[in-house]
């Protein structure tokens, strides 16, 4: 079923316990070979549901994007995937879903989902746009590769409609991109990944060089688009708080692992893991009292220079012996159910988790009916 | 730096100030905290509201009137003016931390470079101490051992092929006159003050081999060689990880009680500025909207814009989406909208506030707003909403580009 070319997601979406569209396990990925090799991403778990937004946040260095550029094979020498599986589940015109190992894929089948199924939006729109070609030629190439079969004049409708769809007027396709803000130009991009109407749409820290206002409504706009395309959407960036209001769940990344997973406002109410917790009070609050804050000592570790056991134990406040030694596993904390993991020793039922680590968690059935009701009418 | 290079800067045209569609500007703008144009309604107050936090004596810095028109040569003759910064009153008291919020292009760079004296402005003056900054050699080389900035991005302020050791000897070296062991007794204090311990393990090191946080404390601590009263941050965190950035706004904190430095923020994160300052100066296309004590600008927004910043500023902590009020962009300042410049984008926008600048009004204790809105004694007509203009806001697309114009301003 289609209207004005887009296909039109059952109404059904948000019902239904949304499947995966994209499974990735046991990801690693190396920055060279041999002895010199350093680990960039370690042993990264993450399932990507239809519609859903899963943000990826992290300080730089922690893998994130490098994460992000594996899964979608677009990583480049010295960088080097060593191990995991990363499945796509495809779910063609018919409704029928086929799965892909996307780190198996050769050549031509990559070509096939990259852009039409899997596309990336790019943190620096003035370096992903080409500045020397038209805003339309950039628009109208894609289509021209990927649907040969469409007239010029089509191709052209298709475009306007696209710049239409991310609130840009038609007559900015004939407009360089030097000649558009900021903001209009992560516009572009964004109409740019979405014109083919793909399944799973990673975005790269997309609105870090923006202004707020700019950012936040760039940001309506593209919650107002999943909510009519139904896709899904991967989110990086170093911006916790603007996740935390984003996404439906996160991923916590550090020196390369993921370090804790959960629902966004599970994570924001109770996170289970330090760095979690020091990342969360990184940012000050805009309401009540104005307490000092600490944020977290030091610095992230070199990947060259990995400490031993957990490696973000000489920063953490709660250090144990325990952690100088022996590396977590990503478990479940063993004191609830739900699909949270996280990679702490505290949490593995023998210690005592110190409070801020322990807080329950709020009956979340009504805080994330108000968020979900919220985000759809955004 | 050797003192004489002064900034060349063309004379100001003379014909600037008959630019149309400017009611603010079209008086001979030399006199310092000129009072406002005539058509001003009768409850207005004189427009130079100092703004910044009120500590009783003589402020460590205060600019008066402060204007800058940076002029572009269209190259046929016609010179158009870029009104980056209007008319701006503002007091730096010793002990205090003023945030200057704003999108880009509000000017709010331009105004800490205007303090800096690395541009001059087109009307209005700096006083150091209550006594005006002279443009002499001398005065000058005063005037920046008590002034310094620190800008947004420690990977280019520090030159990469020098040491730490050299960027903290240069400024002792040109301005006190300390012999060699003194130098290196004070190059390890101020890293210590920067809490970069122990100092040797820095002094020779390369930026390169630092990181972020590292090397803005370094910028910082440069920065405090001179023993200076006043600090200039420009963005100083907005470039380092989020988990560095408390760190460095903590030791801006520190600086302000164990120094006793008139430290201004310059940022557009309202929430950092919220934690740090002790007041926060709102701006928006070159003027100062609004401004007062950081809770109370946070808490309490009196202003539209303001309004519109905190409800686009993350905040895991909010229940509901917020509703934008004011979309669309910041005005191409080259031909300012006339009247209030946030009137295109404001939801509240009336009659008045397309025709005539408001001027600042207290609104609550140490609190100032431009907006009509709390204006008493307007007329009716003059209240009648202006809804069409605020449906349709054309996005200029020159704003971006309008907005980052070279700071030093120079064609020559």
């Amino acid at each position: 079923m289609t209207v004005n070319g887009l296909a039109v997601p059952g109404p059904a979406r948000r019902e239904e316990p949304n499947e995966p569209v994209l499974e990735v396990r046991g990801l690693c990925v190396d920055y060279g070979l041999g002895r010199d090799a350093v680990r960039a991403v370690n042993d990264a778990d993450l399932v990507l549901r239809r519609g859903e937004v899963l943000g990826i946040a992290g300080e730089s260095g922690s893998g994130k994007s490098t994460l992000a550029y594996a899964l979608t094979r677009l990583l480049r020498a010295p960088g080097v995937i060593t191990g995991g599986d990363v499945l796509f589940h495809s779910r063609g015109a018919d409704g029928q879903t086929t799965t892909v190992d996307l780190l198996a894929a050769d050549v031509h089948q990559l070509r096939q989902y990259r852009w039409s199924e899997i596309a990336v939006v790019f943190q620096s729109a003035m370096h992903a746009l080409n500045p020397v070609a038209r805003v339309e030629d950039q628009l109208t190439d894609v289509l021209r590769v990927h649907r040969p079969e469409m007239s010029r004049e089509e191709r052209r409708a298709r475009a306007v409609e696209m710049l239409r769809m991310v609130g840009i007027n038609a007559d900015r396709l004939r407009s360089y991109p030097h000649e558009l803000s900021g903001g209009m130009r992560q516009r572009v991009m964004i109409a740019m990944a979405l014109i083919l109407q793909p399944q799973i749409v990673i975005m790269d820290e997309p609105t870090t060089a923006l202004d707020v206002v700019t950012q936040r409504e760039i940001l309506e706009e593209l919650m107002t688009l999943r909510d009519r395309l139904g896709f899904a959407v991967i989110f990086i960036t170093h911006d916790l708080s603007l996740l935390i209001e984003l996404a439906d769940s996160i991923a916590i990344m550090y020196a390369g692992r993921i370090v804790e997973r959960a629902k966004a406002s599970e994570l924001f109410h109770a996170p289970r893991h330090p760095y979690s917790l020091g990342l969360l009070s990184s940012f000050p609050s805009l309401h009540g009292e104005r307490v000092r804050m600490e944020g977290i000592p030091g610095s992230p570790p070199s990947l060259a220079a990995m400490p031993a056991g957990c490696t973000f134990h000489p920063r953490c406040p709660y250090v144990m012996d325990l952690c100088r030694t022996e590396e977590p596993p990503l478990a479940r904390p063993l004191s609830e159910g739900g699909g949270r993991v996280t990679a702490c020793w505290l949490q593995d039922g023998r210690h005592d988790p110190p409070e801020p680590l322990a807080r329950a968690v709020p009956l979340v059935s009504s805080v994330a009916d108000a968020d979900d009701l919220s985000r759809s009418t955004s | 730096m050797t003192g004489t290079t002064e900034p060349t800067e063309p004379t100001e045209p003379t014909g600037a100030a008959g630019d149309p569609g400017d009611t603010e500007l079209s008086q001979p703008a030399r006199s310092a905290g000129s009072v406002g144009p005539a058509e001003l309604s009768a409850d207005a107050e004189p427009s130079d509201v100092v703004h910044g936090p009120r500590r009783p004596g003589v402020p460590a810095l205060e600019a008066r009137g402060l204007v800058k028109h940076f002029p572009i040569h269209s190259g046929i003759g016609r010179t158009l003016l870029v009104h980056a910064v209007e008319n701006i009153s503002i007091a730096l008291p010793a002990g205090t931390v003023t945030a200057v919020v704003g999108e880009s292009g509000s000017g709010k760079s331009t105004l800490a470079r205007l303090l800096t004296g690395l541009i001059k402005p087109t009307a209005g003056e700096v006083l150091l101490d209550g006594v005006p900054v002279g443009t002499g050699a001398k005065a000058r080389r005063k005037y920046t051992s008590s002034v310094h900035l620190v800008l947004q991005d420690p990977f280019s302020s520090l030159n990469s092929v020098h040491t730490v050791r050299y960027h903290l000897e240069r400024p002792l070296k040109l301005h006190s006159k300390l012999g060699r062991a003194e130098r290196a007794q004070r190059m390890r204090e101020l890293l210590e003050r920067v809490s970069l311990t122990p100092a040797e393990n820095y002094l020779d090191k390369y930026p390169h081999e630092l990181s972020g946080g590292q090397r803005q404390r370094v910028a910082i601590a440069r920065g405090l060689a001179v023993e200076p009263r006043v600090l200039l941050a420009d963005e100083p965190v907005s470039m380092l990880d989020v988990s560095i950035r408390l760190g460095v706004l903590n030791l801006l904190d520190d600086l302000r009680s164990g120094e006793n430095l008139a430290t201004m923020y310059v940022t557009h994160d309202i929430a950092s500025a919220r934690y740090l300052a002790d007041c926060i100066v709102v701006m928006y296309a070159g003027q100062v909207v609004e401004s007062g004590p950081a809770t109370q600008i946070t808490d309490s927004p009196t202003h539209p814009y303001t309004q519109l910043l905190l409800s686009a500023a993350p905040d895991p902590a909010r229940a509901e989406t917020p509703v934008l009020g004011g979309r669309g962009a910041p005005p191409s300042l080259i031909n300012p909208p006339p009247g209030c410049r946030f009137h295109p984008r404001c939801p509240f926008a009336m009659r008045v506030c397309a025709t005539t600048t408001p001027a600042p009004r207290p609104v609550g204790e140490d609190h100032v707003s431009a907006c009509w809105l709390h204006a008493s004694g307007l007329t009716e007509d003059q209240r009648e909403p202006l809804v069409a203009t605020a449906e349709a806001v054309p996005v200029p697309v020159s704003a971006a580009a309008a907005g980052d114009l070279p700071d030093d301003g120079s064609q020559a």
